[in-house]
């Protein structure tokens, strides 16, 4: 079972040779998103490839921590998916697609009770029904939850189900770009790297869903891992795809800030559901000031900007945070609900939780935005390319409630594998033009012969820092600007990017790869964030601080000739029943 | 060391000893010797990652979530199987060494490659509802706790990597992680197989014989042999071996339905 295998040797570096696969439904992605799809195309009778970028079971998902939102009622029985629609709209300060809200809070109870039949295990209620527990901006108590561990609950038991039904599975691969048919302008397939051993890949396939995640690796302070460096993005746009509300970048609240080397470590919102306080220097319960109805479980942009006004009128504790304090919950309570951090603080900051105060700051944890989508299906404007997930825009609008992503995750998982299934039962396998995937091939190979000297690590650092600098909570036209032409400075060095070593396992060449992609992300977010003049959930313009009711559009950025552009599209309107169904707060 | 200008400038520094090159030759491996700067805080992966924006691009290191919850960066630090992303630097005294998992094929400077793993999960029967556990579950709290920590497992590989079973011998055995997977399974309130006869024949149980090494070294503390291990044993145990037992089913003629209960 655990002998030891010959291992390939390496690939010479300017072997342009690859490995062909061919499958009906290509999932980039082993996220929720991406396992769900998968499940969901198998189940149909597709025969689907999985192909991921990290170790299978490693996504991003693995760090959601507070819990899955859907309106079970189980705790709160006047919880119903209406008031999950209205809240989802209300917090996204109405740029959400009303369609894509309403499929998703009617579906994202069904999808709870799924992931417990295969095989999650939830807290539950002393009638021994899931628990559900408060969130900022929720109406009702509404998360299901697996103490803090509710992303690695769901990855793992959708990874089984993946196991368990043989669907085949490439992990550690990157692809690198989605190819189209020429004649019918379909997505065709992909082309990627088999980062353990440096060779290329071609898949050809009739339909491709994306479920790569979110890029919040492109800011210096985040929550995210090393993987969330927007590849999706980057490959949808090289393929025409629309993009939407790139701007909309969610900054949580609470992120570790000592030491410096976890700097961005999400702090789970379930501590302050679980009751934690957030107090400045004076020890005031600031939250008061900003919302004194919701306080500390107010919306996270509320939140997040109230901290940030704290630090800067420099009221922040002495490492440049607040302070969150949950330890009058008493031990036994911090250690069974919120173990995770119990042991996080513990290990990285030598901070007792049960008797301490964290210091926190708010950290990018989330972006609204990404590949615009069809509600009913999760298809882009290209057909037969599909998205879902946090790579996926137009459920969240400008701002997004916690524990609607992993609900998000399963119901459009779910409804781009079967869209893409159906789909692609229907046609025949398209055609990947040679001249292209010889293109490609020279660009994915292209830093092994760069003559210069740049260190795709140390450009990530500066890609990273620039948004951070320029691009950050509260923005304006001078900063974003500024912004601009430093990214275009770091594109000019992007051309020196320089792979060292060979083939396999080369993060300096994958790594170079993301960077090309990373700054296309960047520049459709600056330039996203300087059309928008106003201040809308998570984007605040201190030059435009008002909301604008003439800002209710949403900004699609799309390549056009090999130029970004930029078209403002109204957000459409919900029908009369469920307009009735909004409820704002104020 | 002992000078004392060596020793300031050991406060300010931290000398990491990395194991490099590819595949699982029989030549012994090679080791860079690199000087970072020494921060607050700071965990072993850290210093990797300045090596390689700063010193060597060329290094390669598995890793994703750096907070201790994703389980890629898995090596062993000083010769112990160790989370990179969770080893602070301050409890080290002295040069750091850090080398792959020994258990699994080399492939390249710190990273192995984990994939046969895969082919063992794909072995373990999966949850299975009972017949009767209907499309809502009900079942409480307490047997909610009596399986969590299995669920905490981060796939590492940490338990495997240090396990000689897994790491010496060509057994025919899963590995601690496989074991507490099925442990979770079988904790499941409302799972309905019986893996016994798994564990048993193809998961190789018996080949474990408790030298408790894994749950010495699981970062998420899951005890390991305790708690997974020996409980699964003992189900082993029960249902083979247990003479009683066996006359007991016999006279009940519930032998066959025992195996897919």
């Amino acid at each position: 079972m655990w002998a030891p295998r010959h291992i390939k040797d390496g690939v010479d570096i300017s072997d342009r040779s690859y490995d062909e696969k061919v499958c009906d439904v290509l999932v980039l992605g082993a996220g929720g998103a991406g396992l769900r799809a998968a499940i969901e195309s198998h189940d149909r009778g597709a025969k689907t490839l999985v192909v991921c970028k990290s170790l299978l079971g490693k996504a991003h998902t693995v760090m959601a921590e507070g819990g899955i939102a859907a309106a079970l009622g189980n705790v709160d029985p006047k919880d119903s998916w209406e008031v999950h629609f209205s809240d989802t709209i209300v917090e996204g300060q109405h740029l959400s697609n009303w369609r894509m809200a309403e499929i998703f809070a009617k579906e994202a109870i069904e999808r709870v009770y799924e992931l417990e039949r295969y095989g999650a295990v939830f807290d539950r209620t002393p009638e021994g029904k899931i628990s559900q527990r408060a969130f900022g901006a929720h109406t009702y108590r509404r998360l299901c939850n697996i103490g803090d561990r509710t992303g690695l609950e769901l990855i793992r038991t959708l990874q089984d189900q993946l196991i368990a039904r043989g669907v085949p599975f490439m992990d550690e691969v990157m692809t690198t770009c989605v190819f189209r048919e020429s004649k019918t302008g379909r997505a065709a397939g992909a082309f990627g790297i088999d980062i353990k051993t440096g060779r290329l890949l071609l898949f050809r396939a009739k339909a491709v869903i994306l479920a790569t995640g979110g890029s919040g690796r492109v800011y210096q302070v985040t929550s995210n891992s090393y993987e969330s460096t927007g590849d999706g993005i980057g490959m949808a746009y090289r393929a025409g795809a629309e993009l939407m509300d790139m701007e909309m970048i969610q900054f949580h609240p609470t992120g570790m800030i000592y030491p410096p080397g976890v700097r961005g470590m999400l702090v789970t919102e379930a501590v302050r559901g679980e009751g934690g306080i957030l107090t400045n220097s004076n020890g005031e319960r600031f939250m008061s000031k900003y919302d004194p109805k919701r306080m500390e479980l107010s919306a996270r942009d509320v939140v997040a900007r109230s901290i940030y006004a704290e630090i800067m009128a420099g009221r922040g504790s002495k490492g440049g945070g607040v302070y969150l304090d949950i330890s009058h919950r008493g031990a036994d309570y911090i250690k069974k609900k919120l173990p995770s951090m119990y042991d996080q603080f513990l290990a990285f900051a030598d901070i007792d939780i049960t008797k301490d105060k964290m210091e926190v700051a708010p950290t990018v944890h989330y972006q609204m935005g990404g590949v615009r989508v069809d509600p009913e299906t999760a298809e882009t404007s290209v057909k037969m390319l599909f998205a879902a997930g946090e790579v996926a825009s137009g459920l969240h609008g400008a701002n997004r409630l916690g524990g609607n992503s992993l609900s998000d995750i399963l119901v459009f998982g779910k409804r781009a594998g079967a869209a893409a299934a159906e789909r692609a039962a229907a046609i025949d396998l398209p055609s990947v033009d040679g001249g292209e995937i010889e293109d490609e091939i020279s660009r994915v190979l292209s830093p092994f012969s760069s003559v210069g000297g740049a260190n795709p690590f140390h450009m990530k650092e500066e890609i990273a820092s620039n948004m951070w600098m320029h691009v950050g909570i509260v923005r304006k036209a001078e900063d974003l600007e500024a912004g601009l032409a430093e990214l275009e400075r770091l594109r000019e060095e992007a051309k020196g990017l320089k792979a060292v070593g060979g083939r396999a396992y080369n993060q300096s060449w994958t790594d170079s790869l993301q960077v090309l992609d990373m700054l296309t992300v960047c520049e459709a977010m600056i330039r996203s964030a300087l059309e928008r003049k106003e201040s809308r959930g998570a984007h605040t313009r201190s030059d435009f601080p008002a909301k604008d009711p003439k800002w209710l559009v949403n900004i699609i950025t799309v390549q056009e000739n090999g130029k970004m552009v930029r078209r403002m599209v109204p957000v459409p309107a919900p029908p009369p029943e469920l307009q009735n169904l909004i409820k704002e707060d104020d | 060391m002992g000078v004392t200008g060596e020793e300031s400038k050991e406060k300010k520094v931290v000398r990491l000893r990395i194991q490099r090159g590819a595949g699982s030759g029989t030549a012994p491996p090679r080791y860079d010797t690199f000087e970072v700067p020494r921060e607050d805080g700071m965990v072993v992966l850290n210093a990797v990652h300045y090596i390689q924006s700063h010193l060597d691009p060329s290094l390669a290191v598995r890793w994703n979530c750096k907070a201790g919850r994703c389980g890629s960066c898995s090596a062993e630090i000083n010769g112990r199987p160790q989370l990179m992303c969770k080893t602070r630097v301050d409890s080290i005294d002295g040069d750091i060494t850090i080398e792959p998992m020994q258990a699994f094929p080399h492939l390249r400077d710190l990273v192995t490659d984990v994939t046969a793993n895969w082919k063992v999960a794909a072995m373990i029967p999966p949850f299975t509802p009972k017949a009767n556990a209907g499309d809502t579950f009900t079942f409480y709290q307490a047997d909610v706790d009596r399986s969590r920590e299995f669920r905490r497992c981060i796939e590492c590989f940490l338990c495997m990597d240090v396990c000689h079973v897994v790491r010496e011998h060509e057994a025919d055995y899963i590995g601690p992680r496989w074991v507490v997977k099925a442990a979770s399974l079988d904790m499941h309130p409302m799972d309905g197989l019986n893996r016994s006869k798994f564990m048993k024949d193809a998961g190789g149980l018996g080949f474990c014989n408790i030298t408790k090494c894994c749950q010495e070294i699981c970062p998420e503390h899951i005890v390991i042999t305790d708690d997974a291990i020996i409980p699964e044993k003992e189900r082993v145990v029960d249902r083979h071996y247990d003479p009683i037992l066996w006359v007991y089913r016999r006279l009940r003629g519930r032998a066959k339905a025992d195996e897919t209960r």
